[in-house]
C-alpha cells in the first residue's frame, strides 16, 4: 500500500530524534544508541542498567504521550507474517549487535560524529535492507 | 536524576519516531523499495528523516564536544574502536536483511510496543534473543583471542 510522502513531519520528526541524541550526550555523555542500550538491558547488569531500561520505557510510553495528547495514534501496518517477524527480529537483534550498532547509533550519531566505521556500517545495511524488501516485494 | 534524564529523553526520541512516520513499517519499507521509483508509490520520507536526525546531532555534538565532560556524568562515553574490520561489515549486512524483512529496527520496535500490538512483542522477543546470541558469541571470540594471547 502507498504511503504518503510527508517531508515535513518527516524532517521535524528527524529534528526531534537529533534533538534527543544530543540531550543524552549533552546531559549523560552517552550514544542514543537504541541496539546498544537495549542489548545492555540483558544480564549481566552492571550499575548504569537503570537508566536503560528508563531509556527504553520511554520509547514505549511515547505512543502513550500521543494517544492521550492527540487522541490518535499514527498508522501501523505490517506487512509480515509471524514467521517472517520472529526471522526479521532475530536478524536485527543479531546484527545490530554484532555491528556495534543500528540505524540510531550508526545511522544518526555514528554519521553525525563523521565515524568512518558508521558510515560504512549504514552504507551496507542500507544496501542490504534495500536488496531484501526487493526479493521479498518483486522476487517471492 | 540521571535516570530521568534518560526516560524523558526516550519519550522525545520515540516521539521523534512517530511524528516522522519511521514508526509504520510500511512507510519504511515503501522508502526501501526502490523498484517503487518507477511504478509509484515510493515514500522518500526516510530521507529527510536522516537528514533532520543527523543535521541537528552533527551540530549539538559540536557545541557538546567544546565542554571537557557533560552536565550529568564524569566523562563522555563514545566508542572505542574506529577500525574496520570484518564485523563492521557483517553484523549491518545481517541487520540490514531482517531490516528489509520486515521494516522494523530497533528504536520502533520499542516505540511500537506501545501500540500494544502482540506481533511487535513477537518481533522484540525475537530481537532480544538475537541481541543475547550476539553477545555470546563475541564474548566467546573475545576469550578466544585473549588465549592466543592477542589483544584485542
Amino acid at each position: 500500500m502507498i504511503t504518503e510522502y510527508t517531508a515535513l513531519t518527516a524532517l521535524a520528526g528527524g529534528a526531534l530524534i537529533g534533538a534527543a541524541a544530543v540531550m543524552l550526550m549533552g546531559l549523560t555523555g552517552r550514544i542514543a544508541g537504541v541496539s546498544g542500550i537495549a542489548a545492555q538491558m540483558l544480564p549481566p547488569w552492571d550499575g548504569a542498567v537503570a537508566g536503560r531500561f528508563a531509556f527504553v520505557a520511554g520509547l514505549v510510553i511515547a505512543a502513550l504521550v500521543v494517544r492521550v495528547t492527540t487522541g490518535s495514534l499514527p498508522p501501523l501496518t505490517l506487512e509480515a507474517g509471524p514467521i517472517a517477524l520472529v526471522a526479521a527480529g532475530l536478524l536485527v537483534g543479531f546484527g545490530a549487535v554484532w555491528g556495534n550498532g543500528c540505524t540510531s547509533g550508526h545511522g544518526v550519531c555514528g554519521i553525525a560524529s563523521l565515524s568512518s566505521r558508521s558510515i560504512v556500517a549504514t552504507l551496507v545495511f542500507m544496501a542490504t535492507a534495500v536488496a531484501t524488501t526487493f526479493l521479498v516485494r518483486h522476487v517471492m | 536524576m540521571i535516570v530521568l534524564v534518560q526516560f524523558i529523553v526516550g519519550i522525545v526520541f520515540g516521539l521523534g519516531l512517530l511524528l516522522s512516520g519511521m514508526s509504520n513499517p510500511q512507510k519504511v519499507l515503501n522508502f526501501l523499495d526502490l523498484a517503487a521509483i518507477r511504478s509509484g508509490g515510493w515514500d522518500p520520507s526516510l530521507i529527510l528523516v536522516m537528514a533532520g536526525a543527523v543535521g541537528v546531532t552533527f551540530a549539538g555534538f559540536r557545541l557538546i564536544f567544546r565542554r571537557q565532560r557533560p552536565l550529568l556524568s564524569d566523562r563522555f562515553q563514545l566508542p572505542p574502536s574506529q577500525t574496520l574490520d570484518w564485523r563492521i561489515a557483517t553484523g549491518p549486512a545481517i541487520f540490514g536483511i531482517g531490516w528489509g524483512l520486515a521494516g522494523i529496527c530497533p528504536g520502533p520496535a520499542f516505540v511500537d510496543l506501545g501500540y500494544g500490538s502482540p506481533a511487535i512483542a513477537l518481533f522484540v522477543i525475537a530481537m532480544m534473543i538475537g541481541m543475547a546470541a550476539a553477545r555470546m558469541l563475541a564474548n566467546r571470540q573475545h576469550r578466544g583471542s585473549m588465549a592466543m594471547g592477542q589483544s584485542s
